[in-house]
């Protein structure tokens, strides 16, 4: 084997040796989100998002319709802006309601659309009004033994 | 005024002791031999890397000839963990997790180690057998002859060849594992997709995780390197000598690697939640 040869393939064996320490990085690590999907952006506004993550699904009727792409928080009304990227076939009517859900006990959360029986359909950038905020399983406990005790005060 | 009983027993137990410590002091005396063999490679490294085509001679046969193995055992590791992992998440209804679990998995722990065992045996062998077969045919002592420095001529390409080969294999077998998981999970299990890469992303750090593996596999490429070049140039220059020389080599740069790995680990464990 000749030198040329020899090195054509270390040079091979280094470019894909450094691709998968990029595929590393960028990919499975998310140094940098490379992919742009199309479609078009619905945002909500929820009181708690709960545990909800970037890039976690947006299901309807249970199918995945899109993707939460941005989390904030709005500094005025201190509620979680959440903008998601919707495929581009998928429309929503202007009643839709947007909650978050968590599937499962340990499964992740995401956020169901219901769609409601508007005529008119949600465009780029629309604002769905109706939202339901994640259920905070603490909150929940907290809420039902306070009720119980509420109610074995008043039977005494 | 001891009987030759007692006398023999006493000689039995002085000659177990002297073993003991024989042993002991051998083994400190490698350590050091080590060393300094360690420190000559270094130093000649130089006059090794000036001809450059030396090491990537060597890159090749230890790097480019390992890929074949590296890449279908990363693809076959990742797409076991899959189904392992599918199993048992999905008893908690957390299968989207399994995205983080191959990743983790492979990134930190298995990617480096199991490369670096496969390494030492495909190309640690390799080498060692080659080195002692040039000292056995005395091509060694003819180069010293020469007035070329076998450390520089011979040693140092190889060793760095493994230095600089083995966090490219690693990151290798971790990509291909990933991979190989996302075949099964994905395509054949039905993960979500989305779920699968985010849940990844979102456990997986740059820093520490993806960067600890590559400080794992560059100390495991070293310590491999460095184990089987020193074998093969201390072998006894004999048949015998150098095929228990290429057996030492995998057998101890497999618990080296093993030992390092326990070691490194409890360095980068940062507990819960930190």
């Amino acid at each position: 084997m000749n030198r040329s040869t020899i090195d054509l393939w270390v040079g091979i064996f280094v470019a894909i040796g450094f691709g998968a320490i990029l595929f590393l990085a960028l990919k499975v690590g998310n140094l940098l989100t490379l992919d742009r999907t199309s479609g078009y952006h619905l945002q909500a506004n929820f009181d708690n998002i709960g545990g909800l993550k970037l890039r976690a699904p947006v299901k309807a009727a249970g199918v995945v319709v899109g993707r939460v792409e941005s989390i904030r928080l709005d500094p005025k009304s201190y509620e979680g802006i959440v903008i998601m990227r919707i495929d581009r076939d998928v429309l929503f009517t202007k009643d839709t309601i947007a909650s978050i859900n968590t599937s499962g006990l340990l499964g992740e959360v995401y956020i169901g659309l219901d769609a409601g029986g508007d005529t008119v359909m949600l465009g780029d950038g629309g604002r769905i009004g109706k939202t339901q905020s994640a259920v905070v399983i603490e909150k929940l406990i907290g809420q039902f033994l306070f009720d119980k005790a509420s109610d074995a005060g008043a039977k005494k | 005024m001891s009987t030759p009983k007692s006398g023999e027993a006493l000689d039995e137990l002085s000659q177990g002791l002297r073993r003991l410590g024989g042993a002991v002091t051998g083994g400190i005396a490698w350590i050091g031999y080590a060393a300094r063999f360690l420190t000559a490679v270094i130093w000649h490294s130089p006059a090794a890397f000036r001809r450059l085509h030396l090491t990537l001679r060597e890159i090749y046969f230890s790097g480019v000839l390992s890929l074949v193995i590296i890449l279908t055992s990363g693809l076959f590791v990742g797409m076991v963990l899959s189904l392992q992992g599918y199993e048992v998440l999905v008893r908690y209804g957390a299968d989207e997790q399994l995205g983080i679990l191959v990743a983790l998995s492979l990134v930190k722990e298995l990617g480096p180690v199991l490369a670096g065992l496969l390494f030492a045996s495909r190309a640690g062998s390799a080498i060692t057998a080659e080195i002692g077969l040039m000292k056995a045919t005395e091509q060694l002592s003819a180069m010293e002859m020469m007035a070329v420095d076998p450390i520089a001529r011979v040693v140092a390409p190889r060793f760095w060849a493994g230095v600089i080969s083995m966090p490219l294999l690693a990151a290798l077998f971790s990509a291909l594992g990933i991979f190989g998981a996302y075949l099964i999970g994905v395509r054949v299990l039905g993960v979500d997709a989305g779920a699968f890469w985010g849940q990844m992303q979102a456990g997986v750090k740059v820093w520490p995780d993806v960067t600890n593996g590559i400080i794992k596999s560059l100390v495991f490429g070293t310590a491999v390197s460095l184990i089987a070049v020193l074998d093969g140039y201390d072998a006894k220059p004999t048949a015998e000598g150098v095929s228990s020389a290429t057996t030492r080599t995998v057998v101890v740069s497999s618990l080296a690697i093993l030992a390092l790995d326990f070691v490194l680990t409890v360095f980068m464990f940062r507990g819960v939640g930190s």
